[in-house]
């Protein structure tokens, strides 16, 4: 299993290579000068070509690159021009507030769609299979700046049951000691549940945001794969050795379905971490989504190429946490490692 | 009552199933009945409801499947109204059954003992703390070496045989007083078919259990059954004692299967049901006297796969040394004259397929030699011989009818295919017209001609398979298990087929089968493959009647012969 995570690590090196080669020339072809841009309406021509060299804009590609990556290799991701902060502070601000709301969207939707896809698949045709389709294609067809504006609308304005979505947290309350970033988490581990109660209250909101937009693949793919396992051979000789229903759907059925659906939640995982930029706008999270995309209308080059290596590299990860999950879950991927 | 109840008796059973096209009727009024003790078999082609009564039996049908009619009597309990928390009960612990395709009938991603305890638990003939134990001293019942290791086992690191001993296991871990044995050999070689066989029986018959055999195979179920049923369209046609049944028939259709079973001293033609027997084609001309295929020192080696050796090439490591090789053909020669045919036979794994794929270059040798009509093909890269003049003349039918066909291409599409690629026909009206011709010569009516795959029958697309490969006059047809999916008496009328097809065409061919019967019937001489290495090459008739490799008599002994 070891090796096997380390020859999946070792496969990565050319990936991530190429990542930072085709980032690197993608920023440079975006449209603008950030020169220009930086300089101001006001400046004029000598000024800019003063920027541009300070910059190092003047160089050619060839030299930018190799500086780029002689930065990265130190852990310089570069300044932003727009804030002058280090990319990489940024980044390890704003990563754990879109990872910590994307992982919760992802549980909730997790605990929602796979009993309604199982659901699904052992009454087909059944008032719940319907439920799940309506359910889930209603889910993946609204936007999600539209629910989120829904939820915050019903529980904010009309109920006053959630905060008001101002940011991880309570605008006058003081952030926990960071040790992972994640509120909830961090909270935790200082014991202070009253921080807790009010991170996860600031959070519930956009998780189910998150949530009722990802139910769709997941639930929909737990049904399918349920399906296909259900009318299987082996299934049939668990029905036929009299082992009670539950028994087969759980430990026959779904362990054998659920190698698809932990492809699909790795999928969606990653799209969600980047892609919910209109969640982090409505819920004014300060999150990493909601910066790229403003770096990339300012033309600020370094935030963006942090921002896509930041995202390669999390996907990297992630394929490898889904290989060494399918390996527990089934024997044959083992071997072959 | 005078008479002994019998454990299980069905009567008048209907079974249904809700289809788009309204309800059909799978099976209709029929009567089983089984002693304590007694071993029936059940013997039918394929849509003879056969599996479906077994189904029904234990009421395992599918959803769309439901009993409308009859009454299936289980010692006392009326199965077709019983609770489904009865039937429960009964499943596994008082009937249990053996699937065909062992390896897809376990769980592929539990450990096989694992698999066995949770049926002993299920029905409480073991403790958590002792259900161990008893999981292995089943494995070492059903003759698993090493149990307490192959207890960890999943499937896909067992055999074909031993996964089926496993399910076997699975089926008498409770010591049912029925057990139903579904082709529980069918896929399984012939040797491993027998030890499987004898397994059931002598397990069975320890137990005083009551056995039913679900099966194609005539001589399985003379060998092995004492009563046989034979089934055909969803009703039973005949029951009668095995040793009676096969000497004296009393229905046509029991007498047609009867007659289609290649068996040894009969030839082709006897397959045939009576009357419809066409005299014997005379063979072409043909100059046999200098050999036309000459094979030799054929050798495959595939290297050990996966993650390892895309490692070692991406660094440039040293390459795969020759131990850790697989050798999957090791140095075979042979020869093959113009217009005969040569049956290359062996158990699965035995290298047949790969040879044959070699010789038809579509996979590349390791070393020796193909000289084909002169030219040695064998230089000849897998990927460019499709585009070469030669590819027309070495042509290739399919084991299975159904996959090697497009199911989006008509059956005059498919054969048009290799015309269209190789051939220089021009023309629309030319193509359709070859292919009316070819379907002529295999004997596929016209109106076929226009239909997709899924709406032809096995034997159909067999003979789309064959036209297909005889389109363009190739002078070797090299055949990879041709009838090996098909019904026996699908595989007479096919077998004929290609007979006076070879005797009117003129052409060669390269049999690839693991039934030792079907390549008696069809091949001039024979080739027995064992770990890639030829075992006994000859004759046919000297092969097979009087062999002289220890092997080759194992495997002729292995086979069921229904008594005549």
């Amino acid at each position: 299993m070891l090796t096997m995570i380390l020859k999946r690590l070792l496969l990565a090196i050319p990936s991530l290579i190429g990542v930072v080669i085709v980032t690197f020339l993608l920023t440079r072809a975006l449209p603008g000068d950030p020169a220009a841009y930086f300089a101001g309406p006001a400046a004029d021509k000598a000024a800019i070509e003063q920027i541009r060299v300070k910059l190092g804009f003047d160089k050619p590609l060839i030299v930018q690159f190799f500086d780029y990556v002689g930065d990265l290799a130190r852990g310089d991701l570069g300044n932003s021009l727009t804030t002058g902060q280090p990319v990489a502070a940024e980044i390890r601000a704003r990563l754990p507030a879109s990872a910590e709301l994307t992982l919760l969207g992802l549980i909730v939707s997790v605990l929602i769609a796979v009993p309604l896809g199982i659901m699904a698949a052992t009454r087909p045709g059944s008032w719940i299979d319907h439920f799940c389709r309506v359910l889930t294609t209603a889910g993946v067809s609204l936007p999600v700046f539209f629910t989120g504006l829904i939820l915050v609308y019903v529980f904010y304005y009309q109920l006053g049951w959630s905060p008001a979505p101002l940011g991880r947290i309570d605008v006058f309350a003081t952030t926990p000691p960071s040790v992972t970033g994640f509120y909830l988490i961090d909270s935790i581990i200082a014991r202070d549940f009253g921080m807790f109660r009010a991170s996860f209250n600031q959070l519930i909101l956009p998780a189910m945001t998150l949530a009722i937009f990802s139910l769709a693949p997941i639930a929909r793919m737990t049904r399918a794969s349920m399906l296909a396992v259900l009318s299987s051979d082996f299934v049939r000789t668990a029905r036929a050795s009299g082992l009670k229903p539950s028994t087969v759907i759980v430990t026959y059925a779904f362990r054998n379905a659920m190698l698809p659906v932990v492809t699909t939640l790795g999928m969606v995982f990653s799209f969600l971490l980047g892609a919910n930029v209109l969640v982090e706008k409505v819920f004014a999270w300060p999150g990493i989504g909601s910066f790229a995309v403003e770096a990339l209308i300012s033309s600020d080059f370094a935030p963006v190429q942090g921002f896509v290596l930041t995202m390669a590299v999390m996907y990297v990860a992630l394929n490898l946490l889904i290989d060494v999950f399918y390996g527990i879950i089934d024997p044959r991927v083992r071997m072959e490692g | 009552m005078t008479e002994t109840m019998p454990l299980l008796d069905v009567r008048d059973l209907t079974v249904e199933f809700a289809t788009r096209r309204g309800v059909v009727k799978a099976i209709e009024h029929v009567d089983i009945s089984v002693g304590k003790g007694e071993t029936l078999a059940i013997v039918g082609e394929s849509g003879s409801g056969k599996s479906v009564t077994s189904f029904a039996v234990m009421r395992i049908l599918d959803r769309a499947g439901r009993i409308a009619q009859g009454a299936i009597q289980f010692t006392s309990i009326d199965v077709a109204t019983a609770s489904e928390d009865e039937m429960r009960d009964l499943r596994g612990r008082e009937i249990s059954m053996i699937f065909q395709n062992p390896r897809a009938a376990l769980n592929p991603i539990r450990k096989v003992g694992r698999q066995i305890e949770d049926v002993l638990l299920e029905h409480v003939q073991a403790e958590p703390g002792n259900v161990k134990e008893k999981a292995i001293e089943i494995l070492r019942k059903v003759r698993i070496a090493r149990p307490e290791e192959r207890y960890h086992a999943y499937p896909f690191e067992l055999s074909g045989g031993m996964c089926q001993r496993i399910v076997i296991a699975l089926a008498l871990a409770c010591r049912p007083q029925l057990l139903i044995a579904d082709e529980p050999t069918t896929g399984l070689d012939v040797t491993t078919q027998k030890t499987v066989m004898e397994l059931i029986v002598e397990l069975t018959r320890e137990q005083g259990m009551s056995t039913i055999l679900i099966t194609h195979d005539l001589g399985l179920a003379a060998t092995y059954c004492s009563r046989v049923v034979v089934m055909e369209k969803g009703r039973v046609v005949e029951t009668a004692k095995s040793d009676t049944i096969f000497k004296a028939p009393s229905h046509a259709y029991t007498r047609k299967l009867m007659r289609a079973t290649p068996r040894p001293g009969v030839t082709l033609r006897d397959l045939l049901p009576e009357g419809e027997a066409t005299p014997v084609l005379a063979p072409q001309p043909v100059d046999t006297t200098t050999p036309f295929l000459v094979v030799e020192n054929l050798v495959k080696e595939y290297p050990r796969q996966g993650v390892t050796k895309t490692m070692a090439q991406f660094f440039k490591r040293e390459p795969a040394t020759d131990s850790q090789a697989f050798r999957a053909v090791d140095g075979i020669s042979f020869s093959l004259a113009r217009g005969s045919s040569l049956g290359l036979v062996g158990e699965s794994g035995c290298g047949k397929s790969t040879t044959s794929m070699m010789i038809n270059r579509l996979t590349d040798t390791t070393s020796g030699s193909i000289m084909f009509d002169g030219e040695d093909i064998a230089e000849i890269p897998a990927k460019q011989f499709a585009k070469l003049p030669l590819r027309r003349r070495i042509q290739m039918v399919f084991q299975d009818p159904t996959d090697s066909l497009n199911p989006r291409f008509t059956a005059a599409r498919a054969i048009a295919d290799p015309i269209l690629r190789l051939g220089d026909l021009d023309g629309k009206d030319a193509v359709r017209a070859r292919c009316e011709e070819l379907a002529r010569l295999v004997g596929l009516p016209l109106e076929f001609l226009d239909r997709f795959p899924h709406q032809l029958s096995g034997g159909q697309k067999a003979r789309v398979g064959i036209a297909r490969a005889i389109a363009l006059n190739p002078e070797l047809v090299i055949l990879d298990e041709p009838t090996a999916a098909l019904d026996v008496s699908v595989q007479a009328v096919v077998l004929n087929l290609l007979q006076d097809l070879k005797a009117a065409l003129g052409m060669s061919y390269l049999f690839v089968s693991h039934d030792l019967e079907v390549v008696r019937l069809l091949c001039d001489h024979v080739i027995v493959m064992r770990n890639g290495r030829i075992v006994e090459e000859g004759a046919t008739s000297r092969v097979l009647n009087a062999p002289e490799a220890e092997y080759t008599r194992e495997l002729l002994s292995a086979i069921p012969h229904p008594p005549v």
